[in-house]
């Protein structure tokens, strides 16, 4: 084939992308997007595989059988509550991808016997790093979520002295690869570095900074993408890894907002020791409630707002959660969910949760919509979060969460919490909330919890 | 050069593209952008094509398939498992 016409039908390619990313804006339209972006995917695999430099179709065909295999069984068989977990392997796996996809380049070029020029190894070198460091720290990520490596951030003392070593390594290694494009074993040594470095960069973050992690990693396996674009002078690559790139770091961004703090914070400081002062807060304060009783304040509710949190995913809890739902709306309470951007383990985990349980998404409301109703709300269900409707937030400028945007939960005439104890959140810190006058502990499971009051309501 | 100053100029609008486009995404469906976005970062499987079906021998070889491997993954099952995702969206309509 023409190499025009190859190119224009990954231009096409592209332009679909494009439009498919376009129609994610709302969610009618949102199925479409994604068909028409994976159309455009069609479309460049079967340019690439027509293009007449494609020699070895068998193990073609065998490459692409075995990934589609692998890749429909896991998307078909993943728990939605396990959703960052695949993400992170699936950007993972795209960063990778685009590492080797470098490197085989920079073989191939040099047992032709021509010198890659300046531009060229830089990319090599680019795609090299970022993508070692995707995959490794996807990896992290994925042993976090998955439970297999502890949650809790790892520090140690002169650790940012380590990656910053670690980093320069890389670069060095780098940069003597782009002096002597022929020595590949630089390129191999450098990808070795770069995945250490993904390792500590992502075994220091923990808990609820995963949000935060999960979207720069998919921002880095687009970057990785673009960088092997200009590896093999592909626009198709370069333009869809950059709008990947975008993406990620729209979505980082968001996150550090949500969380009031800067990625470099979020990457490199973490919380720190807190000095504890639980008992004050709490001694004598906290009320312990029962379903039964929720069951009763909620009878007399006209407006309820439920707030869920990482504790929901982790209790499977979202079904009892549908069906609290569905029975106070049919006595016609009104009910809404309040969501907190970083609420669960990856951007929009909470809206996914509910979505799987068939909530309309016109129920999910951000903080901004939900924050201005609280005073007009009688009752707000907590369900395992913490952080996020803390109100020091608001009232301690000396508090880790200082400034951070939260659900002002405590406006509403009655706050019950659904929490197995008064332990704190991943901030480390105490929850005021606990103690107010207007909020009701009910210590427990949140799926037992949420299933007890609704059978306490179906018997009144 | 002047391939490159091409080159960069693609990327370099890409991403404005990239930014108008994905700021409208609303926060309910972030997930799905994520995976959707994920998948299609998966394009990088055009070079694990041309790498694993070029005249490579030996290591570069077997890198190219398992480059491959990794990007069919990422593409096949990145689609799917967002359409699933989107599908539960929509179902309320």
């Amino acid at each position: 084939m023409k190499e025009v016409l190859v190119n224009l039908a990954y231009l096409v390619a592209a332009s679909l992308f494009i439009f498919g990313l376009k129609n994610l804006s709302h969610p009618r339209t949102a199925v479409r997007g994604n068909l028409i972006g994976s159309v455009g995917m069609l479309i460049a695999v079967l340019v690439t595989l027509l293009d007449r430099r494609i020699v070895d179709l068998p193990l073609i065909i065998a490459g692409l059988v075995l990934g589609a295999s692998i890749g429909m069984l896991l998307a078909l068989r993943v728990q939605m509550t396990a959703m960052p977990q695949l993400v992170a392997i699936f950007n993972g796996l795209g960063g990778g991808a685009s590492a080797l996809v470098a490197g085989t380049a920079l073989h191939e070029a040099v047992s032709r016997g021509t010198v890659p020029d300046t531009h060229l190894t830089t990319a090599t070198v680019a795609s090299g790093i970022i993508g070692a460091v995707t995959f490794f720290g996807s990896g992290v990520a994925f042993g976090k979520l998955q439970g297999l490596i502890r949650e809790r951030p790892i520090r140690y003392s002169g650790e940012q002295v380590v990656k910053a070593a670690v980093f320069t390594v890389s670069l060095l290694l780098g940069a003597l690869l782009v002096a002597g494009p022929d020595r590949i074993y630089l390129y191999w040594l450098m990808v070795g570095v770069a995945s250490v470095l993904g390792v500590l960069l992502t075994i220091a973050i923990g808990g609820a900074d995963m949000p935060v992690v999960i979207a720069l990693l998919n921002s880095y396996s687009g970057l990785a993408a673009a960088a092997t674009g200009f590896v093999l002078q592909n626009n198709a690559l370069i333009i869809s890894g950059s709008l990947v790139g975008a993406s990620g770091i729209i979505l980082t961004n968001l996150m550090c907002k949500a969380m009031n703090r800067s990625l470099l914070n979020v990457l490199f400081g973490g919380f720190g020791e807190v000095v504890s002062t639980e008992e004050d807060i709490y001694e004598g304060k906290v009320k312990a409630t029962t379903p039964e009783e929720v069951a009763l304040i909620l009878e007399g509710a006209r407006r309820v707002v439920i707030v869920p949190g990482y504790g929901m995913a982790v209790a499977q809890a979202q079904y009892a959660v549908r069906d609290l739902f569905n029975l106070l709306e049919s006595r016609g309470v009104e009910v809404e969910f309040g969501i907190h951007p970083v609420a669960g383990r990856m951007p929009g985990h909470m809206n996914v949760l509910l979505a799987e349980v068939d909530i309309p998404y016109e129920k999910m409301k951000e903080l901004e919509e939900i924050n201005p109703t609280f005073d007009q709300t009688d009752v707000v269900i907590v369900i395992g979060a913490n952080d996020v409707v803390n109100p020091s937030a608001q009232t301690d400028p000396k508090s880790p969460i200082a400034g951070m945007p939260v659900l002002e939960v405590w406006r509403a005439k009655t706050v019950v919490v659904i929490k197995r104890s008064l332990s704190p959140g991943f901030a480390g810190i105490p929850n005021p909330l606990f103690a107010m006058d207007n909020t009701l502990m009910l210590f427990a499971d949140a799926k037992k919890a949420v299933q007890d009051i609704v059978n306490a309501l179906k018997e009144t | 050069m002047e391939d490159l100053v091409m080159y960069v100029t693609v990327f370099v609008l890409s991403m404005f593209v990239g930014f108008e486009v994905i700021t409208k995404v609303p926060p309910t469906l972030h997930t799905p952008l994520m995976s959707g976005a994920n998948a299609i970062s998966g394009i990088t499987i055009v070079g694990a094509l041309i790498a694993a079906g070029s005249q490579n021998v030996g290591v570069a070889k077997v890198l190219g398939f398992i480059a491959l491997v990794f990007a069919t993954i990422n593409v096949v099952g990145g689609f799917l498992v967002t359409h699933r995702m989107l599908e539960m969206f929509r179902r309320k309509d």
